[in-house]
């Protein structure tokens, strides 16, 4: 039984590393995705374009503006003199900002007024939009702490001290590349295995291979181990990449990333091969690995978090493979965790994993007949 | 050119559409399945953040300010005894981060001196504690309004900062994110139409069968291009609509600026379909590549999650050969701005080239030959 099922592993291997072409889409572009997407895929901002319509002659303006200047997070695009002059920025994304200062804002400040800022953004990306104002209000409060040191304004009653865990200075890209992980091996394991069977079924070579000695159960299985190797490898190399290329700290432990990525891939695996039993030709096969694919990247917490989810959509994310490989490598490089603490991930996976394999041995033999 | 000929081949290619309803569901069932599940999945509002709460010593004054969270809509605060628990409550992802206010922290407000506030987050997801760090900012600021309002005194902030927001006052991301969305379908849909038409008819044999007959290869490329841009402009509008009436994101451009702008980028998509289609000759091959410069970089590299500034230079020089990014800018402003002339002209420029450059280099290649 092992030699067919080895036969079968070395013929799919085959199949699919025969043309160039094909071995190329396996291997090519999951490399440059993760280049480009670990280094696009940020939401942190820098250089953010503003401009500045300071109406006001006084030091106190020039020494907001200074500030502003030598801050890393901005840069300065225009300086204007009338209002009318805003609006063509903002509409033409020319300055994502505009700063505006009115006449009196020295004069205010000395005479112990508090002296208005108005800060016109574009909010065409909402969430763009309120990273820049906090990074505005940052600026704002060293400003407002030294003026009010220098001038006597009296000290504010409380003062917050903030710190974060896990990632220090926030950069996104720690959060992002430990997801392209999952996000690029689900994506492969998908393609390898959802097309496998519907090839077969379009080129006629499927009924071949049912009159041969093989149970169906050594067919399934010699579909599965390529995609769980291919998988397995193309994550180990992600993996790589992120800690050696990326530099994401990696704090847990391996062999709790490791089973993670098997029971992962196991579960990714058991998917495909359920789309390609139930698929007739293969553009139905790749319909199928896309109607699965597109809402398992998105209802994950790849990009944008679960809990902002409405609450019947969160409850959707359960049966979402990828849901728990997301918490359980970004908990293994960030968070330092290790086998016992990612138990509540490693089940669920488990389970899809099972039910995901059963269902496609079962559709595999009904679909026979 | 023949007319006559073109009729038949759309005609034939219309009935195969017909055949196999899986054509149908790629531009009408898809672009609604996915809008659905998008509009309704996709969100970087935070609401209700579990955020644990530790008072070593509660008086009034810590009083008010936990009162200030509790009664944010961005906050879900639990009260914990010590924070050796509220750490623990982290680590088991029960909560976000840390709110911690010191025994001294009466005292010291009381006498006059600043006292610190802990806050502690989770910078796992950095986004999501970026934001919440502007909140918690939010609340300590109106806990101090509110403590100079009592105290009959004005607010001893400096600089009273006012924004004004223009286009989304209300900073909901649904409303960039929906436009930006059908974005995203639509080049989706466009390869997936077309990437596996003509991959198809050359696995199957039948184009040898069409070569042996009088229409040139410009008329069958032509034959696939029509039926499927209908459809495709069809599954559009469906989005539009679904967009505007059931997720009420607000067009404030015109309508007919939108619809221009879709056919250019639509002929686009469906001209790197046909590319793809008409070079890989295999539905296998085609199907994957369509997915991987399709769907992936219209998801990240267009602009419609991940802001394009903010990307390393050779990365934003990159975007520009993503068609999905001209295309998000555009629905962005119409939607949102109104019509911004000089956006949307450049853009559509950008992509009236890329159309031509997709479409040119498929007739380029496509000759009558089999090899």
């Amino acid at each position: 039984m092992l030699a067919r099922i080895w036969a079968l592993v070395i013929k799919e291997f085959l199949a699919l590393m025969r043309d160039k072409k094909s071995r190329f889409v396996l291997i090519g572009p999951p490399i440059i995705q993760l280049l480009v997407f670990g280094y696009a895929a940020t939401y942190d901002l820098n250089h953010i374009p503003y401009a500045v319509y300071n109406q006001d002659s006084g030091f106190a303006s020039r020494q907001l503006l200074g500030d502003f200047q030598g801050s890393t997070a901005f840069k300065q695009v225009a300086t204007i003199d009338n209002e009318g002059q805003i609006a063509p920025l903002i509409n033409n994304e020319k300055a994502l900002l505009v700063l505006n200062i009115g006449p009196h804002f020295t004069r205010d400040l000395l005479m112990h007024h508090p002296a208005p800022l108005q800060v016109i953004i574009n909010g065409r990306n909402s969430n763009t939009a309120t990273l820049a104002l906090n990074d505005v209000n940052t600026v704002l409060m060293h400003f407002d702490l030294r003026w009010a040191q220098e001038h006597h304004w009296g000290k504010p009653p409380a003062q917050l001290v903030v710190r974060s865990w896990f990632n220090p200075n926030l950069l996104s890209r720690w959060f992002i590349v430990p997801g392209i992980v999952a996000l690029l091996v689900l994506v492969v394991t998908l393609l390898v295995t959802g097309l496998s069977v519907a090839r077969e079924r379009e080129q006629g070579t499927f009924d071949q291979l049912l009159v041969t000695p093989m149970r169906p159960v050594e067919i399934l299985l010699g579909k599965a181990i390529p995609g769980f190797v291919i998988g397995a490898l193309e994550g180990l190399f992600i993996v790589l990449v992120a800690v050696f290329w990326f530099r994401v700290p990696f704090v847990g432990s391996i062999p709790a990333l490791a089973l993670g990525l098997a029971l992962f891939l196991l579960a990714g695996v058991g998917i495909g091969l359920m789309i390609s039993s139930l698929s007739v030709t293969q553009q139905q096969g790749l319909l199928g690995v896309f109607i699965f694919l597109v809402p398992a990247i998105i209802l994950s917490g790849f990009a944008t978090p679960i809990a902002n989810m409405p609450e019947a959509v969160q409850y959707l994310t359960y049966l979402n493979p990828m849901r728990y490989f997301l918490i359980i490598v970004r908990g293994v490089f960030l968070e330092g965790d290790n086998i016992p603490m990612l138990w509540p991930q490693y089940w669920p996976l488990a389970i899809i994993a099972l039910c995901s394999m059963a269902a496609a041995s079962w559709l595999f033999r009904h679909r026979m007949q | 050119m023949n007319l006559q000929r073109l009729r038949g081949l759309i005609r034939k290619e219309f009935i195969q559409i017909l055949r196999d309803p899986s054509a149908i569901a790629i531009a009408f069932v898809l672009p609604v399945f996915l809008l659905f599940l998008f509009g309704y999945g996709v969100s970087l509002d935070a609401r209700h953040v579990p955020i644990a709460v530790v008072v070593d010593q509660p008086t009034a004054e810590t009083s008010a300010f936990v009162g200030g969270l509790q009664h944010s809509p961005y906050f879900k605060p639990e009260i914990y005894g010590s924070l050796h628990q509220a750490r623990e409550a982290v680590m088991d992802r029960k909560a976000d981060g840390i709110v911690w206010l010191r025994a001294d922290f009466s005292r010291q407000v009381i006498q006059g001196k600043t006292a610190p506030i802990g806050v502690l987050v989770n910078g796992v997801d950095a986004n999501n504690a970026r934001i919440m760090e502007g909140y918690i900012q939010g609340v300590w600021q109106n806990w101090l309004q509110q403590r100079a309002l009592n105290a009959g005194k004005p607010l001893i902030i400096p600089i009273n900062a006012e924004p004004r927001i223009w286009f989304n006052p209300a900073l909901r991301s649904r409303d960039f994110l929906v436009p930006g969305l059908i974005a995203v379908i639509m080049t989706l849909i466009g390869a997936l139409l077309t990437a596996l038409v003509v991959a198809r008819e050359w696995e199957r044999g039948t184009m040898e069968a069409l070569m042996a007959t009088p229409v040139t290869m410009g008329e069958i490329l032509l034959g696939k291009l029509i039926p499927y841009f209908i459809m495709g402009m069809g599954g559009l509008l469906l989005s539009v609509a679904l967009a505007v009436w059931l997720f009420a994101v607000p067009l404030v451009g015109s309508f007919w600026v939108l619809l221009v702008c879709s056919a250019l980028f639509l002929l686009a998509a469906l001209g790197m379909g046909l590319l793809i289609s008409s070079a890989a000759r295999n539905q296998f091959v085609a199907g994957q590549i369509a997915i991987i410069v399709t769907f992936l970089p219209a998801f990240i590299l267009s602009g419609f999650i991940f802001d394009i500034q903010s990307m390393p230079a050779p990365i934003r020089f990159m975007t520009h050969i993503v068609a999905a990014r001209y295309f998000v800018s555009i629905l962005q402003t119409v939607f949102l701005a109104g019509d911004v002339w000089s956006i949307i002209l450049w853009n559509s420029l950008a992509l009236l080239l890329m159309a031509l450059f997709f479409l040119g280099v498929t007739w380029r290649r496509s000759r009558k030959r089999l090899d």
